[in-house]
């Protein structure tokens, strides 16, 4: 998986949790939640879609490395590769 | 002590045959029911009073996602009965607002759909949802609508079981008087229908209805009913003190003249007219009435077969020689809302204040003989000389028993 693929997983993940979002125009390097309207709850959803539909653990300490689409492709597209 | 007069101004409702008051008492007065066949987990097909309102008129996509469906419920009611009541709300101290929503149950739904979601990994729970807490507490349905709302005063959920909607409506009236909140939204939710557990604990008991037209399964009174058909819907009603809504010229729906609320303390579901018949009897004394000041009795029967005999009992006692008296029923047009029954059923009567029409009871083909009140209204509606009162029986598990008295309001 790529970076770019790795982002895509996550937006669509995004996408589905908070429906009301425009994910199109999320600029990688800031900030998911300066851009859009997630709560902590959301950030828990995404972890917990992580989890069910890829088979990713992202442990409580690591959740500050889905702060931006460019934090969370540099964390867990090694963690897709590993586990594919 | 001379207590506040409390009126209602305003109501939101959603029923499976009429998502507005207008729609509802329309549908009641032309005999129009609201059941229908769903899937149901592990049951297969049953029959169930589905509504059908437009849950993101109030609410964003993501709320509905994370919320519930008795906060969405909640939410549209609220807001349908805010809007109603022409109150200017912004502008409104949102700390003088109580929300009293009340439930027959809560949680039973969402604790279901978890379980069925772990079931999808082997039942590891670390894929239990972190929404399942405060989706399952049971102020939920309040919480929501107080979140999208933004009232920051009480608001919380009175749990009555099938008795629910008129405690909502009668904890709104103490608590206006009390003066702890000077505006209230009351009444109550039921999302009972997305439960398997709810349907067939029913069946379990011989208390589940079946009836191949499932417009004709909902049928109290009748000789061949054979129980309840469960439904979900809401009513939801604003309330105020006389002096704040006549201040502001606010349409008033009618008073509450009076209520009470006591239990049987015999058994878990078999009901107890002596209580029933207390009950009534100590809300007809709180209204200052006499039986025969009553115009219509919203009876609360669910059509099971003891309990509609039980209930026609307790009214038979309380109500004889009343001839200005009509008993009607609403669960043949939309099943037993559970703990929405009682507000729902209130709101398709407060129509006969204006137009003096008592809608009936449908689908009694065959009249049981035990239930044969005088002036039970029956398939075809009543026009009655004068509608100046309305008693709303509502009754639940564990034997708690209601009954509110509305009047026709006048100065």
């Amino acid at each position: 998986m790529t970076n770019e693929e790795c982002k895509k997983v996550v937006l669509d993940i995004i996408a589905e949790i908070a429906p009301d979002e425009d994910v199109s125009d999320v600029t990688s390097s800031v900030a998911l939640r300066e851009q859009l309207d997630l709560d902590s709850m959301d950030f828990l959803d995404i972890v917990m879609e992580l989890r069910k539909k890829h088979g990713i653990e992202v442990p409580e300490s690591e959740y500050g490395q889905l702060a931006s689409l460019d934090s969370c492709a540099a964390y867990l597209t090694p963690l897709f590769n590993k586990s594919a | 002590m001379q207590l506040s007069r409390i009126v209602i101004t305003g109501v939101g409702l959603t029923s499976p045959n009429g998502n507005t008051l207008d729609e509802f008492r329309s549908n009641l007065l032309a005999g129009q029911a609201g059941v229908t066949r769903i899937d149901m987990r592990y049951m297969g097909q049953v029959l169930a009073g589905i509504c059908d309102f437009d849950a993101f008129k109030y609410q964003k996509r993501k709320e509905v996602r994370v919320g519930t469906r008795a906060g969405s419920i909640s939410i549209y009611c609220a807001r349908e009965a805010v809007a109603d009541s022409g109150v200017d709300f912004d502008g409104m101290d949102k700390n003088r607002v109580g929300i009293y929503v009340g439930t027959t149950e809560h949680g039973n739904v969402e604790t279901e759909n978890e379980v069925h979601n772990i079931s999808q990994f082997d039942y590891d729970t670390k894929y239990w949802s972190h929404h399942h807490n405060p989706r399952t507490v049971s102020n939920n349905p309040a919480g929501e609508a107080s979140l999208n709302l933004k009232v920051t005063g009480p608001a919380y959920t009175v749990g009555a079981a099938c008795a629910a909607g008129n405690l909502g409506l009668v904890h709104a009236v103490q608590m206006l008087r009390l003066g702890e909140v000077d505006f209230a939204i009351a009444g109550g939710v039921s999302e009972s229908v997305r439960s398997f557990g709810i349907f067939a604990g029913f069946k379990s008991q011989g208390a589940l209805a079946e009836h191949e037209d499932p417009n004709k399964a909902s049928r109290p009174f009748d000789t061949k009913r054979n129980g309840i058909v469960v439904s979900e819907g809401g009513c939801l009603y604003t309330l105020e003190r006389l002096e704040d809504a006549q201040k502001r010229g606010a349409k008033i729906y009618g008073e509450i003249a009076g209520y009470h609320v006591n239990s049987d303390a015999t058994d878990y579901v078999l009901p107890n007219p002596e209580r029933q018949t207390e009950c009534m009897r100590a809300a007809l004394d709180r209204a200052s009435m006499k039986a025969s000041d009553i115009h219509i009795v919203n009876a609360h029967a669910t059509a099971t077969p003891m309990g509609d005999i039980q209930e026609c009992d307790a009214i038979r006692t309380v109500f004889a020689d009343c001839p200005e008296t009509y008993i009607n029923n609403t669960k043949g047009y939309i099943g037993h809302a559970m703990g929405a029954a009682g507000a729902l059923e209130l709101a398709g009567n407060l129509g006969a204040f204006d137009d003096l029409t008592v809608h009936p009871s449908i689908n009694v083909d065959e009249l049981d003989p035990k239930c044969a009140l005088p002036n039970l209204v029956l398939n075809k509606p009543v026009v009655a000389k004068r509608v100046d009162a309305i008693l709303n029986n509502s009754f639940g598990m564990l034997g708690i028993n209601s009954a509110l008295i509305v009047k026709r309001f006048s100065e």
